[in-house]
């Protein structure tokens, strides 16, 4: 795959509306790796990049990459849609990690879950409609002692039980 | 690289062979006559490897390879067949076919689909493997072409054939695992995309995961209206390629066996899309001519083919002044039907129905274009049927091929050249301007009918002509990675072009998306199968007396008794047209 030039107007156009659309330093870190031979392999490092910005991929910000980085937007969606870890919806305000690791799920993890579903009316990779909540599967968070094990954002919750999800819930949704 | 030169032994069931370094297994045992069994393999596209049906074992590998990815090293013992062997394709194949529909008696491929044929010939007589099957929705919003990823084996084809033979780069696997499928970016439906609509999805696809969007329904409607005065249209390139869908080998005309079924489905006029590429002829020199003496702008761009004018929109918008404002030879044999027919025989307008027969499925989409609409409102052409199509409702119908006598096409629109009919094949738009320019340049009668400078079969041609006392540089181009190629040189000002001809498929309209199924023992964009269809053309029109457009009777009276001058009010209104810049997002 050859570095693609723009031979016209409408292509420049493009080019100049895309950078516009995305982050300088993400621009600049793309403008770095052009010169490079394959900037096209650059694809899932910028995709990170975005992801860490915004919380997610916007087909917006795909379509920029595919213009400045050269490659097809249908192997950028491709790329994106292949890896778990890149997220095409914004998330939440909190993000509910729930280990479904072998240690949690013998412990009752699924019933936690389950919960959280309850409660929340979502499932895994989805927001409440009010921003606050998203549910993310996680495998093994490495603490295996206190399973089954959950993490808000950054934080880690243990021993969670479903009756304990109401008030847990309920404390981050009175947070400010 | 000069290892390639190098020859390398190795051994391929027994037999001792020598093949250059940088041959594959499949290669090598094909030398020796050794057809092993493949899918997603094709020999004009990148390898992919994704399908293992060709797998094959070699001895010190503790695995089985699949001999199309990889090369021969020396001494290499490779055995293609065992019951082991057989067994594993078989299984192989089996679980395919667990996460596909089983549905070929319903299926548009059935009779043709490379998975069918393979399980009948690996032997799978019965189903092993139970389990969920994928479930996905058709997306049958496209003016020409649906998909139906169901249906998909994920061998890759048709990415490969979009992004390599294409540009177009629309196509790309989404998701992993049980849930990938096939779509253009973010899932998008096929006419949100930046899809071009040349079909060739449709031809390389093994199953029939990419199809037409089916025509034959309306057509078999209006043929039943005793309201409608039913006509139809053939392109060129049909009557090359049709005896292929009743068993005949590539390359076998059929032109009189072509118009007399369409009678016999009950068309009331056949007309023959060549009088429109006459016409073509007229109308796309006259403007080249004009702007020469102008002084521009040129290089004046072939418009016949509807892919090649999608991706002009798309891809090199810029460039849409450079491309001819001629309408299609289907578009112009369409509102003439509409018009100069209909006022002949005084019938209303808008009780003319015509179906056009093209090679292509890109025509479906643009019959549906608003440009193409009469100011009544009435589209010119009201179906689109390809090559498939048509066979499909011959067959249908019960009419024999082999048995039917040779008929004639329909005064007045069914009255043209052999220049018209090598617009079928690529360069041929170019020859059959040359022929008639040449004239108009050099001001008295040029003796030169054939011009084999601009037969385009490796994809892409430069020329120089001495006309007159001018020096014009042609260009052809097939396929749009070629396009691109000539293109890029245009709009960098690199070359100064005069005329540029451009078929969005390969090989031209002979290798459009609409055209049949190989038969057993060729390829889709197999060069081979391409020269002849080609050359099926060039017979025909090295049979006729008339061979320049400009000499054709029927047209010179058309414009006498109707049209007025060449590139006059009326021609303009009834035979051109205008293009617009379409820019969707993700345009590489």
């Amino acid at each position: 795959m050859s570095r693609f030039q723009p031979t016209n107007a409408c292509q420049r156009q493009a080019i100049d509306e895309s950078r516009a659309t995305l982050p300088a330093d993400i621009v600049d870190y793309i403008q770095k790796v052009e010169g490079q031979p394959h900037p096209e392999s650059q694809l899932i490092s910028v995709l990170h990049k975005i992801q860490r910005h915004y919380g997610y991929l916007d087909r917006a910000h795909m379509d920029a990459v595919a213009h400045l980085l050269g490659v097809p937007a249908a192997k950028v969606s491709g790329v994106a849609t292949f890896y778990h870890f890149f997220r095409l919806t914004p998330r939440g305000k909190y993000v509910i990690s729930v280990c479904m690791g072998t240690a949690c799920y013998v412990k009752g993890a699924d019933k936690v879950l389950e919960k959280i579903r309850e409660e929340l009316g979502i499932d895994f990779g989805e927001t409440t409609r009010d921003g606050l909540f998203s549910l993310e599967e996680a495998r093994c968070l490495g603490t295996c002692g206190l399973a089954p094990v959950l993490m808000i954002n950054d934080e880690v919750h243990a021993k969670v039980s479903p009756d304990k999800v109401p008030a847990l819930l309920e404390r981050y949704a009175a947070q400010p | 690289m000069n290892t390639h030169s190098e020859l390398i032994e190795l051994t391929i069931d027994g037999q001792k062979v020598s093949v250059p370094a940088g041959t594959t297994i499949m290669e090598a045992a094909e030398t020796l006559g050794i057809h092993i069994p493949r899918l997603c393999y094709h020999p004009d596209l990148s390898l992919m490897g994704s399908c293992r049906v060709c797998i094959v074992d070699v001895k010190e590998m503790g695995f089985y390879m699949a001999s199309c990815a990889v090369a021969v090293w020396p001494g290499m013992e490779v055995q293609t067949n065992s019951p082991q062997i057989r067994q594993a394709r078989r299984d192989i194949v089996e679980l395919l076919l667990e996460n596909h529909p089983m549905d070929c008696q319903c299926c548009e491929r059935d009779g043709n689909c490379e998975l069918q044929r393979l399980a009948y010939t690996l032997g799978v007589r019965e189903r092993l493997f139970a389990g969920e099957r994928k479930r996905f929705a058709k997306e049958t919003s496209g003016a020409s072409v649906i998909r139906d990823s169901e249906r998909c084996i994920l061998c890759g084809r048709c990415t490969r054939v979009c992004a390599e033979v294409q540009g177009v780069h629309n196509l790309s696997q989404h998701g992993r695992g049980f849930q990938t499928v096939v779509t253009p970016a973010y899932g998008a439906a096929m006419d949100d995309s930046v899809c071009i609509q040349c079909g060739q999805c449709i031809n390389v696809c093994p199953v029939a995961s990419f199809l037409e969007k089916d025509h034959t329904d309306r057509v078999w409607k209006a043929l039943d209206d005793g309201n409608l005065h039913v006509v139809v249209q053939v392109a060129p390139s049909i009557r090359a390629a049709i005896a292929e869908g009743f068993g005949h080998p590539p390359g076998t005309p059929a032109t009189g066996r072509t118009v007399t079924a369409l009678r016999r489905l009950g068309f009331q006029a056949v007309f023959d899309t060549d009088f429109g590429a006459d016409l073509t002829i007229i109308e796309e020199s006259t403007e080249f001519l004009k702007r020469l003496e102008r002084g521009g702008p040129l290089p004046i761009i072939t418009s016949c083919s509807p892919g090649w004018i999608n991706f002009l929109e798309k891809f090199y918008p810029d460039l849409i002044p450079l491309a001819s404002t001629c309408r299609s030879p289907m578009g112009m044999t369409s509102a003439l039907a509409k018009t100069y027919y209909a006022r002949k025989l005084g019938i209303d307008p808008a009780k003319v129905f015509m179906v056009a027969v093209m090679p292509c499925v890109a025509k479906k989409y643009e019959s549906e274009r608003p440009e193409h609409r009469a100011p009544e409102g009435f589209p010119y052409t009201d179906a689109v049927l390809t090559t498939r199509e048509l066979i499909m409702m011959i067959k249908s119908y019960g009419i024999d091929f082999d048995q039917l006598p040779d008929g004639e096409f329909d005064a007045p629109l069914g009255i043209a050249s052999g220049a018209g009919d090598i617009f079928g094949t690529t360069g041929g738009v170019m020859e059959a301007t040359l022929r008639t320019a040449a004239e108009k340049l050099a001001g008295a009668p040029v003796g030169q009918l054939e011009f084999h400078e601009v037969r385009a079969v490796s994809g892409l041609k430069e020329a120089l002509f001495e006309l007159g006392d001018r020096t014009i540089r042609v260009g052809v181009a097939n396929g749009l990675v070629n396009a691109r190629t000539l293109l890029d040189k245009v709009a960098r000002g690199e070359k100064e072009f005069h005329i540029i001809e451009i078929m969005a498929c390969p090989g031209g309209c002979i290798g459009g998306g609409g055209q049949p199924y190989p038969v057993t023992g060729h390829l889709v964009l197999d060069p081979e199968l391409l020269a002849r269809r080609a050359q099926a053309l060039y017979t025909i029109d090295q049979a006729k007396t008339l061979r320049r457009s400009h000499e054709n009777r029927a047209v010179q009276q058309l414009y006498a008794e109707f049209l007025g001058e060449a590139g006059g009010p009326l021609a303009h209104e009834l035979l051109h047209t205008h293009y617009s810049p379409k820019s969707p997002r993700g345009v590489r």
